[in-house]
């Protein structure tokens, strides 16, 4: 081997390591997390419910960023781990890490079995397959109301402590830091999914699915694999949720959560890991601001923001910082 | 044994004037979609302003019901082209998600703008009398509004058909629907085809929602509530063959009637079902290309 | 006898009322150096894309190295080594050929389902697939993205891609389409340089390329067979002359 085809295999290598280290941004987005505990010690309940839909929205990204397969009903699996969690513990098991390991496992068994019709349908029809799967299970709760509570929520469900040692307390403090541990450890995770072969082939299948099979991949197996996958980090999210509020909403399986996420995911951006938990940040802010409007107004600017993001974004709030990044970078060059 | 067959026959009837009216309301996301390769889910958003614009002109205007209509359907199309030429051309290169989220964007803010300006509660109406009457044939007993939608539907199909098989444009329409490349290359401008077919089928939609204020019903979330019947017309029908949405617009109009007719409990969780099982069994449609 | 690389019998396949492949009988010898030609809309894509699994056919059998393939889905058939590229570009338009070459070099070795280890630490796949980036003359673009590429070089990659799975039949959609006169000489010249093993099949609209490169040619017309042979009898034929060569020289 020649020296110079040894720098290059060093380069090409050296290309992927790159990609994959940890920019400098990200501890202080993760000491930043923490600082909250801090600083806003009244807006932890606020804190800890970004921090759950920013991992909801972290599961749709790792099928809608990464593999390409959108989803209009990806609350299915997010409702599926909040009604485990809530209604095991509801019947007499309260006991935290538990219910949450419950509450993924039955939303991948739940995401395991869509899975079969998921991998089949592209384009329109697989958003009416998945709101057509979110709509029967709202249903299925909204009808069994003796074991659900139907639209009144599943109520007066007590979870235990955490490690049996930490009480959740009414300020939210045990549920906020219980709930970043959580997340920060399923963030890692998908980290590592997403700088694996694997995360490379769900790439290859957002980018150009019909020639992945020209390259030998077994699509249906990604696919359902990714899906399987997305639907147990969601359930996660669910049961998460379910634990730091101790209530177990009926809209939680509402097509309305699933188009939230869907719209925190692309004004956070997609692809991008940290999309999710910018675009959640943001959309539960501009929620928090707008509350005293009347929701059937606020919407009105939720849809604008969806609107531009689309039409003069690359990429969500990530890719105009990235985009705008990249433009100081060159104009410091420039002038240097 | 008697009421069993009056049952159907009322089934039977309420069913294929539903579906007539989702047809109508449909077809114009089906060609599009055929066209195009544009998923235009704010396709209800059409129908709810066809529907408010008559409620509107009868109820501040007092004017007649059948002369809204042809308003409806106007006013509508020219709303449609706008859109059309300042926003949604912008997107037809663009990948399906982006086309998505900027319809669900549209959807968002047109229910808010629809609270704003009609209110957030659902329109009640009283229908001129002489479409609130029963008549009977017999012993079968229907309204005079059922019968106005299945006439009215049935004109429309077959003028729909008539147009598309019959008409050069039509003709156009389908050498654009088959092959987009193929009809570019027989000088065909496929814009300007779109750009009106859209126009007639974002027309239709809103005279689909106008006739159908009655049996619909009229708030903003419309353009939501009634978003997965438009998905499965296309979904089922096999998107960009007129055919298909005919058929699964009755059969869909058959099913939710007799659902609620013999099942009511249920509610529309009959249709979701037999709606997944279709798409397992086949995932390009009933009448769909491969 | 030795078999053939890639058989196909009695294959048919329509399109609603339009026959778009005709009892398609074909025999690509192992190491051949094979053209497909024949007039637009005369179903050469159609054929490769039910070689390879894209469509089904309606009826016929496909062989290759003299076991069915016919029933088995695409993927599996580029796992059996038959690979090929796409008339219009079918690339990653957000990954950079390294990445995408890297891809398909994973999914030979069966470890695109893996987390572990991570893919940098896949050093062995990586530096493959800058190999044959290098071997293909792209290797300066491996890092820039794809659909940053210039056209000629996003051909070369369509090769490349094909090329990662290591195939022993190699299909080319008209590999050169819409590159400039000057350039299909050399991306000819890499298609001639590829191993004696692997089998190609190319289409080819230009008579200039498919008589310095094939050895044999086959001419299809309305999805039928309508010659094959060697190029010298191929040119000298009069129906062929008439048919195609004529219309092309019009068109
Ligand atoms: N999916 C399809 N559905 C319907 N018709 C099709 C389809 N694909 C191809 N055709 C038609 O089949 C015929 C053959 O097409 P094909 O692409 O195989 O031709 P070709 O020989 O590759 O032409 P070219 O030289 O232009 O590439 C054409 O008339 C085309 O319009
Ligand atoms: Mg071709």
């Amino acid at each position: 081997m020649t020296a110079e085809t040894q720098a290059a295999n060093a380069a090409a290598v050296a290309d992927f390591r790159a990609r994959a280290r940890w920019q400098w941004y990200e501890p202080i987005f993760w000491l930043g997390a923490i600082a909250w505990y801090f600083l806003f010690p009244t807006y932890l309940p606020l804190g800890t419910q970004v921090l759950c839909s920013a991992l909801f929205a972290l599961s749709l990204d790792l099928i809608l960023g990464y593999g390409g397969i959108v989803s209009l009903g990806h609350t299915t699996f997010f409702g599926i781990g909040a009604y485990t969690a809530g209604l095991l513990a509801k019947y007499g098991w309260g006991e935290p890490i538990t219910c949450l390991l419950a509450g993924g496992v039955t939303a991948a068994i739940a995401g395991w079995i869509c899975s079969f019709v998921i991998v089949r349908v592209q384009g329109v029809a697989l958003l009416l397959v998945t709101l057509g799967i979110n709509l029967v299970l709202y249903e299925i709760a909204n009808k069994a109301y003796t074991i659900t509570g139907g639209a009144d929520g599943l109520q007066g469900i007590v979870f235990w402590k955490v490690f049996g040692v930490f009480d959740y307390d009414i300020e939210g403090r045990v549920a906020y830091i219980y709930t970043l541990a959580v997340v920060f450890l399923l963030f890692l995770v998908a980290r590592r999914i997403v700088y694996s072969p694997f995360g490379l082939a769900l790439k290859g299948m957002r980018e150009n699915w019909k020639r992945m099979p020209a390259l030998g991949a077994a699509l249906r197996h990604h696919g359902a694999l990714i899906f399987v996958l997305s639907a147990a980090i969601a359930g996660l999210a669910g049961a998460l949720l379910a634990e730091s509020v101790q209530f177990v909403a009926l809209d939680s399986l509402g097509v309305q959560r699933s188009v939230d996420v869907l719209t925190m995911l692309i004004v956070g951006g997609t692809g991008v890991l940290y999309g999710s938990f910018v675009g959640a940040t943001v959309y539960m802010v501009v929620r928090d601001q707008l509350a005293d409007l009347n929701p059937a107004y606020w919407y009105f600017w939720i849809g604008l923001m969806l609107v531009v993001v689309v039409l003069f974004t690359r990429n969500g709030v990530v890719g105009a910082l990235s985009d705008a990044a990249a433009w100081f970078q060159r104009r410091g060059r420039a002038q240097s | 044994m008697f009421s069993i067959i009056q049952g159907i026959v009322q089934v039977l009837f309420d069913g294929v004037a539903f579906g007539m009216l989702l047809f109508v309301m449909s077809v114009g996301l089906s060609i599009t979609l055929g066209m195009m390769r544009f998923a235009n889910l704010a396709h209800g958003v059409f129908a709810m302003l066809g529907g408010y614009v008559t409620a509107t002109l009868m109820y501040r205007g007092g004017w007649p019901f059948l002369v809204t209509l042809p308003i409806a359907f106007g006013l509508v199309a020219v709303v449609s082209v706008a859109l059309e030429r300042f926003v949604y051309r912008r997107v037809y290169a663009a990948k399906e998600l982006d086309q998505v989220l900027l319809t669900v964007g549209i959807i968002y803010m047109s229910i808010a703008a629809a609270a704003y300006v009609w209110g957030p509660e659902p329109m009640t109406f009283t229908l001129p009398d002489y479409l609130t009457v029963y008549r009977r044939i017999g012993w079968f007993s229907f309204s005079t509004y059922g019968a106005l939608l299945l006439a009215f539907g049935t004109v429309i199909t077959l003028a729909i058909f008539y147009g598309l098989e019959r008409t050069r444009f039509g003709a156009m329409i389908r050498a654009a629907v088959d092959d987009r490349r193929v009809a570019l290359g027989m000088g065909i401008n496929v814009n300007r085809v779109f750009t009106i077919t859209f126009a007639i089928g974002s027309g239709l939609a809103g005279l689909g929602g106008a006739l159908g204020i009655n049996a619909l019903g009229l708030d903003p979330s419309f353009p939501i509530e009634y978003l997965v019947f438009f998905l499965i017309v296309v979904s089922i029908g096999g998107g960009g063959t007129v055919k298909g949405a005919l058929a699964a617009s009755l059969l869909l109009g058959l099913s939710d009637t007799a659902g609620k007719y013999y099942v009511p409990q249920t509610g529309a969780f009959i249709i979701y079902v037999v709606m997944l099982l279709v798409m397992l069994w086949r995932p390009n449609g009933l009448f769909g290309r491969s | 006898m030795t078999t053939a690389a890639l058989k196909t019998h009695g294959l048919n396949k329509n399109f609603g009322g339009l026959k778009v492949t005709q009892d398609v009988k074909f025999e690509l010898p192992v190491g051949a150096r094979h053209a497909l030609i024949g007039p637009n809309g005369a179903g050469k894509t159609t054929f490769i894309n039910l070689l390879t699994g894209l469509l089904s056919a309606d009826s016929g059998t496909i062989e290759l190295d003299g076991r069915p393939i016919t029933d088995l889905p695409a993927h599996q058939r580029v796992k059996r080594g038959l690979a090929r590229t796409f008339q219009i570009n079918t690339l990653f338009p957000d990954l950079t050929p390294l990445e995408a070459v890297t891809l398909a070099a994973c999914e030979r070795h069966g470890t695109s389902r893996q987390w572990f280890p991570a893919l940098a630490n896949r050093k062995e796949l990586i530096e493959e697939a800058y190999a044959l980036l290098a071997e293909l003359g792209i290797g300066d673009q491996a890092h820039r993205l794809t659909r940053h590429l210039a056209y000629g070089h996003q051909r070369v990659l369509e090769i490349a891609l094909a090329l990662a799975t290591r195939p022993h039949v190699l299909l080319l959609d008209e590999p050169a389409a819409g590159v400039p006169a000057h350039e299909s000489g050399i991306l000819y010249e890499v298609i001639s340089a590829l191993p004696k093993e692997i089998a190609v099949l190319f289409i080819e609209h230009d008579m200039d390329l498919v008589f310095r490169f094939a050895s044999h040619i086959t001419v299809l017309v309305s999805g039928r067979v309508l010659r094959e042979g060697p190029p010298a009898e191929i040119a000298e034929d009069p129906e062929v002359r008439a048919v195609y060569l004529g219309t092309a020289a019009h068109g």
